[in-house]
């Protein structure tokens, strides 16, 4: 098989590892706003109680009970709130808030979720996705709602 | 179809449903502004757009099918998730005098109703982004607009918010408020936008 001369390889992982620097990884994602009843996010592996103000990270995975619901709002001004029974992963979040290019995948692995979209989306409606067990969610300037039931 | 058939029908079409394993459902919502909007569901590499308000669609194992939903269909099934809907953020504009950092008289009393607006949230955490008009080079407008942003912020932590509560975005002349050619003085871009969110 013909490699790629490792001249060109380094210089593109060069400029992969450039994109990725160039969108800062900030720990803080979002923010719980609103939280009602048994509401958690899982993170590395523990599980925090999900009250109103705590600071959400990329990976943060967000579970409500039978009489739980949460919203949050996440730095690109994205709104995402979820209903009772529900699990929604923020799988991935990077925004530069100088120039609003970004990434945004939410995840909704059980029950119902709200969204409205934020500037990431504005700026690059294919920045944004919203999957389901099954299928991906594409967002044009949209407020939509989404549920998964079993 | 007589009610008896219908009522049939209905209890077959849920009992399949029921044993079709997971259900997913979309519905796209009106949006307030009035703007275009849609979203678009991706499944096995077939897209459907969902692009009139309340559309909806219905993903099971046999398949996807579109249909029209309601308001009171999505209050029924998405008001807990709805109700838990942050409130969007409120935008404040302020602007200053050419060249400085300086607010101008009218865009100091705004400030009160920035004040207003934090009151009414329970968490609130504020956004400042300052902007210049289009004279000068990046560099030059890039550092104004943070500072813009930065006498604003000392501004709202003098009257007690919390240092962690605010934080200051620079954005030069990337997004002028008013379209002009480079190197126009205009007062309307010379500004600094407050969100509370």
């Amino acid at each position: 098989m013909k490699t790629f001369p490792a001249r060109f390889c380094r210089g593109l992982l060069g400029t992969a590892t450039g994109i990725a620097l160039a969108l800062p990884a900030h720990a803080d994602v979002g923010q719980i706003k609103v939280a009602t009843g048994q509401v958690f996010v899982d993170r590395k592996g523990q599980s925090l109680p999900g009250r109103a103000g705590l600071v959400l990270e990329a990976d943060d995975v967000l579970r409500t009970g039978a009489d739980g619901s949460v919203g949050i709002t996440m730095r690109d001004n994205s709104l995402l709130s979820a209903g009772p029974n529900s699990i929604v992963s923020l799988e991935r979040f990077e925004f530069d808030a100088t120039t609003s290019e970004g990434r945004f995948d939410a995840r909704l692995q059980r029950g119902t979720l709200a969204v409205v979209s934020g500037r990431i989306a504005k700026k690059e409606p294919r920045a944004m996705t919203v999957r389901t067990p099954s299928a991906v969610l594409g967002v044009r300037g949209t407020e939509f709602v989404v549920s998964v039931d079993e | 179809m007589n009610s008896m058939a219908r009522r049939f029908a209905l209890l077959l079409a849920l009992l399949v449903v029921g044993c079709a394993g997971p259900t997913e459902t979309v519905v796209l919502l009106p949006n307030p502004a009035g703007q275009e909007t849609a979203v678009t569901v991706t499944r096995d590499g077939r897209e459907v757009v969902l692009a009139q308000p309340y559309a909806g669609a219905r993903l099971g194992r046999g398949g996807a099918e579109t249909f029209a939903s309601d308001a009171g269909q999505v209050r029924a099934r998405y008001g807990a998730a709805l109700a838990a809907q942050p409130l969007p953020p409120a935008q404040f504009t302020l602007f200053f005098v050419e060249n400085k950092d300086e607010l101008t008289d009218e865009s100091k009393k705004i400030v009160d109703s920035v004040f207003a607006e934090i009151a009414r949230r329970p968490i609130p955490d504020v956004i400042v982004i300052g902007h210049t008009d289009s004279v000068g080079n990046d560099g030059a407008n890039d550092a104004l607009s943070r500072q813009r942003a930065e006498v604003v912020r000392a501004g709202l932590l003098a009257r007690g918010l919390a240092a962690d509560q605010v934080v200051t975005i620079g954005r030069g002349k990337r997004e002028l408020a008013v379209a002009t050619g480079d190197g126009v003085a205009e007062p309307r871009n010379r500004r600094v936008e407050i969100l509370v969110r």
